[in-house]
């Protein structure tokens, strides 16, 4: 390659520990200017905290990072800034009470008044293609809007290096390909771009280099588009990931749940409105609802599982019974399962062990584990025992505290605490959020199988591989509005973005879509 | 170099089982510089305080007498604590208790038989679940905070005693001192020591250990446990919040009020305008002490029944202040809470990095 440039930023083994733990271990990248470089790896495997260590947020224990050539301390992000390394970070950390142009200005120095910031800000927004109403309510922003905010925040400080932390995992198709054009305009210029991401389709896109971390060590150095696929995802992972596949019955079965006209107001004031969804959900099928995370899937969630019941009660139907007063143990004992967004506080107690976990969503519906009220731990030590085994949770300890396990096993451990009950509906808010990649692809596993065996799934995410990779049929919520359902073959992704961003209603979706 | 608290990968057993004997050391240690400070013998101070009323047979009789409130009134507050319902008005609940109790030995003082006793027990119960569901329907109903309520509500309840006391409820031949007519004998409590000690105290001990195991072994317990430290999980499991805040409200306010209303039919035998030497905050201290478990909070109780002795012990022994008592349990909540917060945190030492390797 070209090592006789001197690289902007170079790594020279740099490890960082936390306790016993060795988060990043000797790890060494070059950076040149010109060029997007990918950061791959599974969750977990140290990415986030490499990147913590160039941006003066971690301080390495050992190891060297060197700035065009010349050893430096990086000691904090001001120092980073100086240096003229930017950084865009994945969770936005923006103020929703002030407008843009306040925002930006409250990174920057002093002296800065808010209306000179708002001029630059203009320059910024036309050169690069970023629309941004400097007086713009930062609460009002769509995520794509406040990420570019943040873009702009950094490009502020006129970086040579910009860091990006997982930058598309909030955004729609197309906000992705106008970010995409925007960061071939910054490598044009001579800045260099680290970008760090577990979604290869995009890095082989895109980056003109990648390193690829697992357990913290480089595991390769290589040109991404050169790279297969798989081989990729294999770097990552250390196995062979083993794709699941939409394979239900050859027949639909009898619809389990069926959701009429059902509307419901947000329970917060952050919260979004339901307005008339009506779907039904037929057995042996993985039904997938796409759409961008705060267009309703937490209300839909909560009403669809009964931990808010609704009126009236033929809003749902479960198996042909009104259940929309029900709450969410009677349709559990219904035979239904749901398994919540947010795995560590809702779907667990965080405090409390595997065994007693399983008690939070089955003592109720298992006779065996409740003797006249009292509790037979016993069983549900077992339980625990054999969803661990059964869908291969990797624990340190027999029994350990729900908080202790990595995000990929406890994600495991809820699917498999629902599956193992063997339910005749699933509803799965967000089944592979934050998950490493082999943790995915088991759990996209078992849903297409459960499917398979007759169950009703419905999926909701907003991961359209993950949809594209599973689901028979896909519905679109956008503004608390639900879309028909389409066969998932035929319906394309930027279709489906259209929908997503609010610009194809669902009327057009079911236009657009008889071509198949 | 620096320290800092870090949040340690799961609770530590150790710690756990440690907390409280070191709170309690401290307590001593700190105890003792007291005394100096005041000028007094320190190992007399603190022999007269905490070994003394264990050592005599009277004295010891009565430290079980005053820990018989404190462990019920304990026991109710930990299961509220343990679902994270904060009733700091048990010391209100007691006295309602109190008052309800009362009110057929004293309104209807004819009214005599078996059955006066249990009648007076459970209006006692229902006296303290009533006036502790006032909080808990202000909360659920418009989100006002219970720390703030039931602690209020505390003084409405003392100036309600006061003024029945001192006004319809007098005894009309008692030379208008401020109290009600002294209770018949089927009003009183069954007395099995040798002075005052009743079965009250065995009572109190059997309502902490069956809360022990609801708390820990029944479905309704765990319930309790999962609404107070994963408010999201108990609703997904199907539990509801403001059903949690009625019944562990009802259940602390009804013990309290139970205590309260064996402490009139026992140790004082009638109502008074002051009937609790502050039983009900005591408790709170109790309740932490015992890690928020109903069996726990008897050995607490005990502790905290020796500080009440004690205090006056010392009072007479080597002429402190009786507010040493209140300073005493001060200080143990105040280690107490300390020493817990080591459970699921511990201290390092932090070294700054001054330099990278390898940077020039």
């Amino acid at each position: 390659m070209t090592d006789e440039r001197i690289p902007l930023l170079e790594a020279v083994e740099v490890t960082k520990r936390f306790g016993s733990f060795v988060a990043n271990d000797r790890v060494s990248l070059r950076l040149f200017g010109g060029e997007v470089h990918a950061l791959l790896g599974e969750n977990g495997a140290g990415k986030s905290t490499l990147v913590k260590c160039f941006f003066g947020i971690n301080r390495p224990d050992g190891g060297s990072i060197r700035w065009r050539g010349q050893a430096v301390e990086v000691a904090s992000p001001a120092k980073a800034r100086e240096l003229g390394i930017g950084m865009v970070f994945q969770h936005f950390s923006l103020f929703d009470a002030l407008t843009v142009a306040e925002n930006i200005a409250v990174a920057l120095p002093m002296s800065m008044s808010v209306a000179r910031v708002a001029g630059e800000l203009a320059a910024i927004s036309a050169r690069y293609g970023l629309p941004l109403k400097p007086d713009a309510v930062v609460a009002d922003l769509s995520a794509g809007e406040r990420q570019r905010v943040e873009i702009v925040r950094c490009l502020m400080q006129n970086p040579d290096l910009i860091i990006m932390d997982e930058p598309t995992s909030v955004l729609t198709p197309q906000e992705v390909e106008d970010l995409f054009a925007m960061l071939q305009q910054l490598t044009a210029e001579g800045r260099a771009i680290l970008y760090i991401s577990h979604k290869l389709d995009e890095v082989r896109r895109l980056c003109q280099r990648a390193t690829v971390l697992r357990l913290g060590k480089v595991v390769a150095d290589c040109d991404p588009a050169q790279v297969p696929k798989a081989e990729l995802a294999r770097m990552m992972v250390g196995e062979t990931v083993h794709a699941a596949r939409p394979a239900g019955l050859a027949q639909a079965g009898e619809d389990a749940l069926v959701v009429d006209r059902l509307s419901l107001p947000a329970a917060s004031l952050f919260g979004t409105d339901l307005r008339e969804i009506s779907f039904s959900l037929p057995a042996g099928r993985v039904s997938a609802i796409a759409g961008i995370a705060g267009n309703g899937q937490s209300e839909l969630f909560a009403a669809l599982s009964g931990e808010r019941p609704c009126a009236p009660d033929t809003a749902i139907r479960l198996f042909g019974r009104p259940a929309g007063r029900l709450g969410i143990v009677e349709r559990r004992r219904m035979n239904a399962d749901f398994i919540s967004e947010d795995r560590l506080g809702h779907a667990t107690a965080p405090d409390l062990t595997l065994g007693e976990n399983i008690l939070v969503t089955r003592a109720k519906t298992d006779p065996a584990l409740l003797n006249r009220g009292v509790l037979v731990m016993r069983r549900a030590a077992a339980i625990s025992d054999r969803i661990r085994k059964a869908f291969d949770v990797r624990t340190a300890a027999r029994d350990p505290l729900a908080r202790a396990l990595s995000g990929g096993n406890l994600q495991k451990y809820v699917v498999g605490r629902a599956v193992d009950r063997d339910p005749a509906l699933l509803v799965v808010n967000q089944p592979t959020w934050g998950v490493d990649a082999g943790a995915a692809a088991h759990i996209r596993r078992t849903l297409v199988d459960l499917a398979k065996n007759g169950a009703a799934i419905l999926v909701i995410s907003q991961d359209l591989d993950e949809i594209y990779e599973i689901a028979d049929r896909i519905a679109v919520l956008c503004a608390g509005r639900l879309s028909d359902f389409h066969p998932a073959a035929g319906l394309t992704a930027e279709r489906i973005g259209l929908m997503m961003s609010g610009s194809g209603g669902p009327a057009a979706g079911q236009v657009a879509h008889h071509v198949a | 170099m620096w320290l800092r608290l870090e949040r340690r990968s799961g609770r530590s057993a150790w710690m756990a089982l440690l907390s409280p004997a070191a709170a309690f050391a401290l307590t001593l240690v700190t105890g003792a510089v007291l005394f100096l400070a005041l000028g007094k013998d320190p190992v007399a101070g603190l022999y007269f305080f905490f070994v003394e009323p264990v050592t005599v047979a009277w004295s010891l009789e009565e430290v079980l007498v005053k820990m018989t409130p404190l462990a019920l009134i304990a026991a109710g507050l930990a299961v509220c604590f343990a679902a994270s319902v904060w009733n700091i008005g048990a010391e209100g609940q007691f006295i309602l208790g109190a008052i309800a109790g009362s009110f057929w030995p004293v309104v209807l003082p004819d009214l005599q038989g078996p059955l006066i006793l249990p009648l007076m027990l459970l209006s006692g119960i229902l006296g303290g679940a009533l006036f502790a569901s006032l909080p808990a329907l202000f909360r659920v109903r418009f989100g006002a905070n219970e720390i703030l309520t039931s602690l209020m509500l505390v003084y409405v309840a003392e100036l309600f005693l006061d003024w029945l006391v001192r006004g319809p409820w007098r005894n009309p031949a008692g030379l208008n001192f401020p109290e009600t007519r002294p209770f018949h004998d089927w009003a009183s409590m069954p007395v099995i020591g040798a002075d005052r000690l009743n079965i009250g105290f065995l009572a109190a001990l059997a309502v902490c250990l069956l809360l022990a195991f609801a708390l820990s072994r029944t479905f309704t317990g765990f319930g309790l446990r999962l609404s107070g430290t994963a408010p999201q999980a108990a609703r997904f499991a199907g539990i509801s919040r403001n059903g949690t805040i009625y019944l562990v409200m009802a259940l602390s306010g009804g013990l309290a009020g139970l205590a309260g209303a064996m402490e009139v039919a026992g140790p004082i035998g009638q109502l008074r305008t002051q009937i609790s030497p502050g039983y009900g905050f005591t408790a709170i201290i109790v309740a932490f002490l015992a890690r928020l478990n109903p069996a726990g909070a008897i050995l607490a109780a005990f502790v905290l029944s020796v500080t009440f002795i004690g205090g006056e012990s010392a009072q007479i022994a080597i002429g402190v202040s009786d507010k040493i008592t209140r300073v005493f349990q001060g200080i143990l909540l105040f280690y107490v809470l300390t020493c817990d917060v080591f459970i699921l945190h511990r201290l390092r030492w932090v070294r700054p990095v001054r330099r990278l390797a390898g940077g020039s």
